[in-house]
């Protein structure tokens, strides 16, 4: 029980100098003149590639909530903290914001890893979480808020797209943590699906950069096409062993994650064409919010290359707070909450972004793309998608105490 | 067939790469008993020293094998008037004063190029043995790395500065009466093991994105590879490195990369166990 | 009677600073300044006292964070885990230790090897993400690390967390009591002839002492003592990781030691707590690197101060004293030449 932890008194701690110590309130200032928001996120580190340009977001984000007036009467303000790619680092920064910052929502955390590292401790102090970043779904938790594309979403396009384009036979490379643990099982379910078949799956420590022996292994086991989930900057020499070897032409690719950190733009365009992915966001979406965002963008940092899927994501999800603080007329927990399940729904960059009042995730577009000279060509529009995969397994108005990740068996 | 190729070019490919990473750290341990734990760093510097001179148009190949050796060449000799020549003899204090310079190069390059994944694409293409694809580079990693180690045998046992070198590091003192100056010995030992090392990390930039803490995957591995060598330069490296490549390479193949990793490390452990003074405590005595 | 003088007074002056603490900086802070002076501790017992340079201190630190995390989620109370905690990792350092030792390896040897376990338990758990790495309940979680465990509670009731402000002082007491154990550790005939084997191994084991064994389980004490810090951090940080593991965090240990002075236990203490402090305000200010500074630092005490802090002022206050006698302390091999200065 997290009441107790709170409420805990010198009672048991008479052997410990217990005595001596204060009951430890942790608590928020209600109704301050201004409303923070904490951010947690790799501004720098191996993950930094992601973080940046999602710190940008967060930034024009919060300017233009101000400027247009703030949320309800209430300025916005940023309390943030560099996560320097570090999971240990998430909880000590998030102990911070809970305690010293009190802040009133956190929005903040790249890989899954740190999702998970800081879920519980804002469940327990009773401060609202957006996790604004593809995932590989399940969780489950009326605390958070989750508006990046989930497997269902993304790698039921892309595998069937993949397998149709190419073949049958399937070669999985990913990142070996929970996201990629959980996002292999999903490509090995969607693949067989649409009749395909997983040979092989492969997972890589994120720190790995010699991948020699793979490409070698890869070629001894023949695969129609590899699909893969890496994550961070070490596993993108990957890609270039990949081309060096001049595989390139010989293995076609797919991927749930490269992109992302705008990886396409770091690769050169030999490297990188080709390559099939699957996401919410292009830049190229011809829509007038696109529009207004890419010169909002331009206007403030100057360069729009850097935007990328998981920046838009975050910029979705600071205006899907922002909606439910003005639907709901106030910042408070419950209130949000309520408003977050009472039809919350946005028009972002990437179109239109409304929330499972079920799942607290997303429903939104889809995009089958491909790498073409450091672009991403829209190949097919999927629209409103549904996280199937989270819904199978969560419901929140029944089950509204649920808290936990759900792996979904498949 | 083509496989048993293309197996044995990676684990030679592998071998190589273990040489490569640890020669400048083996010449600065072999001869001169100083444990520079600023390895690491140093093949980093190299890289970015390549990446920024491509990026300022100079020849990729001339980035890598010229610019790069020298720019750690004189990085080292700088740090080895300013710190390690205060050291010598003092084993445990120049390694964690290398330590020291380590966390500071990796401040400094963090300070000038920040904390992100830079990289430059490798310049040779693909070639096929048999039906499989393998990585043109990997083979120029070995040429580079066979001709170094070729050179390296060459001055020491060849040339004029060669002999007085070693006779330094066996006896100053004789060296000394003879008119040879120890410290400007050890200056250029020193000034070579680090151009060494500049070059390795010239030559490896092409392959990984590079951070300012690159440098971090390798020490270790140099480290161990030389420490398990022993005292002789070039037979300790060579033999730990064949030794380890093979076994990591095994275990890459017949498992995954992980257990090739964690096989090098256990192979080490139990070697070192068996063999305190290193591989050549025991064998190759006397060898170079 | 000095030596207990000393120890007495040190205790004294450490339980005010205690208690002044929290008035000058945040508890969440200060506890793990704490928790890293135990660690420095640690290091600076086997070190300093034993001659033993260990590379891998963060593997007994990590170790006992990881029983720590994966008892508790299995127990659900932390009585059993914190024991299984300091347990584990010096069992660990005994049979690590009896290997190394038994094998007489020595010196650089002794780095490496210690330097390539702390890296096998890395790489290890870093790799453990997959659903078939579970120990009872508990999944090792690889690079995600184990989050959700029970945190430190009193004895016999899970409820009743032993947090925030006590958490702190149960830190500080423990450290208080560990360093007094240490220091009569020292001043016992074990600690009298593992300061010997410093000085001369060769001399002692020919007086007829197993060297080998008493080395044994002075390591195995120190892997205690970080066992316990970690244990203490895993309550602390509410999620372990393999970052515990890492080199960094070995190099640390031994920056702080060094920093602190070797040969002193107050030494590897003050070290810590000053240099981990430092690290967390230039973190914050995020304008320098701490990297870099901490570097230079490292740097600068060896070349400068190669006793460290706490011995060099102790030299100074003693000079001060007798300043009739001509001292000439110049460049001198670190090692403490006498241990009643601690």
């Amino acid at each position: 029980m997290t009441i107790d932890r709170r409420t805990f008194l010198a009672a048991g701690s008479a052997t410990m100098l217990g005595s001596l110590a204060m009951p430890a309130i942790v608590g928020r200032a209600l109704a301050a003149d201004t409303l923070k928001i904490g951010s947690l996120l790799d501004t720098s580190g191996i993950f930094d590639a992601y973080g940046k340009p999602m710190d940008m977001a967060l930034q024009l984000a919060v300017d233009q909530i101000n400027a247009g007036g703030g949320l309800n009467g209430q300025q916005v303000e940023i309390v943030s903290y560099d996560t320097q790619s570090d999971m240990a680092l998430y909880t000590q920064y998030a102990q911070k914001l809970v305690r010293q910052d009190k802040v009133d929502v956190v929005h903040g955390g790249i890989l899954s890893a740190s999702r998970e590292a800081i879920r519980q401790t804002l469940h327990k102090a009773n401060i609202l979480y957006f996790y604004n970043v593809l995932y590989e779904g399940g969780v489950c938790d009326r605390n958070i808020c989750i508006d990046g594309v989930t497997p269902a979403q993304q790698v039921e396009v892309l595998m069937p797209a993949a397998i149709k384009k190419w073949g049958k036979k399937i070669y999985i490379l990913a990142a070996d943590y929970n996201y990629g643990q959980i996002t292999a099982r999903w490509m090995k379910k969607y693949g067989e699906d649409a009749g395909g078949e997983v040979i092989q799956t492969d997972f890589f420590p994120l720190d790995v950069s010699d991948f020699g022996a793979t490409i070698a292994k890869i070629q001894t086991a023949a695969p129609d096409i590899v699909v893969c989930a890496l994550v961070g900057g070490p596993h993108m020499s990957f890609f270039r062993q990949w081309a060096a070897a001049g595989m390139k032409s010989k293995i076609p690719m797919a991927s749930t994650t490269l992109g992302v950190g705008n990886e396409h733009k770091v690769l050169t365009a030999e490297e990188g064409n080709g390559i099939v992915v699957a996401y919410n966001y292009s830049p190229e979406l011809d829509s007038p919010v696109n529009a207004a965002f890419l010169k909002a963008w331009g206007d403030k940092f100057g360069d729009t290359s850097l935007i990328h899927e998981i920046a838009v994501s975050h910029y979705q999800g600071l205006l899907l707070w922002a909606q439910a603080v003005k639907n709901a007329g106030s910042a408070e927990r419950m209130k949000v909450i309520e408003a977050i399940e009472g039809g919350l729904s946005i028009d972002g960059p990437a179109g239109k972004v409304s929330v499972d009042p079920k799942t607290h995730h997303a429903i939104l577009d889809v995009h089958l793309m491909e790498f073409e000279n450091q672009t991403m060509k829209v190949l097919e529009s999927f629209s409103q998608r549904q996280p199937v995969d989270t819904q199978a397994v969560c419901d929140l108005v029944a089950n509204p105490d649920d808290n936990q990740q759900y792996e979904i068996k498949i | 067939m083509d496989l048993a190729l293309v197996v044995a070019f990676q684990v030679i490919y592998s071998i190589a790469l273990l040489v490569l990473i640890s020669a400048g750290l083996a010449v600065v341990f072999g001869m001169m008993r100083v444990i520079n734990l600023a390895h690491g760093e140093f093949m980093m510097v190299g890289g970015y020293a390549t990446i920024v001179a491509v990026g300022a148009g100079v020849n990729i190949y001339v980035a890598m094998l010229i610019v790069a050796p020298l720019t750690v060449g004189i990085l080292g000799l700088v740090i080895e008037r300013l710190v390690i020549r205060f050291l010598y003899g003092r084993l445990v204090d120049t390694m964690l004063a290398t330590w020291g310079l380590s966390l500071l190069l990796i401040g400094l390059a963090t300070l000038i190029f920040g904390n992100t994944t830079t990289g430059i694409s490798v310049p040779i293409e693909g070639f096929p043995i048999g039906a499989y694809q393998v990585n043109g580079y990997n083979l120029f990693v070995i040429v580079v790395t066979a001709v170094m180690v070729v050179a390296i045998y060459a001055v020491l046992s060849g040339t004029r500065w060669g002999l007085i070198a070693r006779g330094t590091m066996q006896r100053s003192d004789m060296a000394s009466a003879l008119g040879y100056s120890p410290d400007r010995i050890y200056m250029l030992t020193f000034f070579a093991g680090s151009a060494l090392t500049g070059l390795a990390g010239g030559v490896l930039a092409p392959l990984v994105g590079l951070v300012p803490t690159s440098g971090t995957q390798y020490i270790a591995k140099a480290f161990i590879t030389v420490i398990s060598g022993g005292a002789s330069v070039i037979a300790g490296l060579l033999s730990s490195a064949t030794l380890f490549g093979l076994v990591s390479q095994i275990f890459t193949f017949s498992v995954n990369s992980m257990v090739g990793e964690i096989a090098l490390l256990i192979a080490a452990v139990i070697l070192l166990r068996l063999l305190p003074q290193g591989i050549t405590g025991r064998f190759f005595r006397g060898s170079m | 009677m000095g030596e207990f003088r000393h120890a007495a007074t040190v205790i004294a002056i450490a339980f005010v600073a205690m208690l002044i603490g929290p008035s000058l900086l945040d508890t969440y802070t200060l506890t793990v300044l704490i928790i890293y002076g135990l660690l420095a501790l640690s290091l600076g017992l086997i070190w300093g006292f034993g001659g033993i340079l260990c590379f891998g201190q963060a593997a007994f630190f990590g170790l006992g964070a990881y029983a720590y995390a994966i008892a508790a989620i299995n127990v659900g109370e932390s009585t059993v885990p914190f024991l299984l905690g300091i347990a584990v990792p010096a069992a660990f350092a005994f049979v690590l230790g009896a290997m190394m030792f038994y094998g007489r390896l020595s010196d650089v040897y002794l780095g490496v090897i210690t330097l390539v376990v702390t890296l096998i338990l890395f790489k290890f758990v870093n790799s453990t993400a997959g659903p078939e790495y579970v120990i009872g309940t508990a999944r090792l979680g690889g690079f995600n690390g184990v989050p959700g465990f029970q945190t430190l509670n009193v004895p016999g009731y899970p409820n009743w967390y032993i947090y925030d402000r006590s958490f702190y002082y149960f830190c500080a007491v423990t450290l208080l009591v560990v360093y007094a154990l240490m220091r009569w550790l020292i001043a016992s005939p074990f600690g009298r002839i593992a300061v010997a084997i410093r000085e001369n191994e060769q001399r002692v084991e020919l007086m007829g002492y197993d060297v080998r064994f008493r080395k044994t389980v002075l390591f195995a004490i120190g892997g205690a003592i970080a066992g316990l810090a970690g244990t203490l951090f895993a309550s602390w940080a509410e999620i372990v990781t393999p970052g515990l593991f890492s080199l960094a965090q070995s190099a640390e240990v031994i920056v702080w030691c060094i920093v602190g002075g070797l040969g002193t236990l107050t030494g590897p203490v003050i070290g810590a707590m000053i240099l981990a402090f430092l690290k967390f305000l230039l973190g914050q200010q995020g304008q320098f690197d701490s990297t870099l500074i901490l570097g230079l630092i490292l740097v600068l005490s060896v070349l400068f101060l190669p006793r460290g802090v706490v011995p060099s002022i102790d030299l100074l206050r003693k000079r001060a004293g007798l300043s009739g006698r001509r001292t000439a302390p110049g460049r001198r091999r670190r090692r403490a030449r006498s241990m009643a200065d601690v």
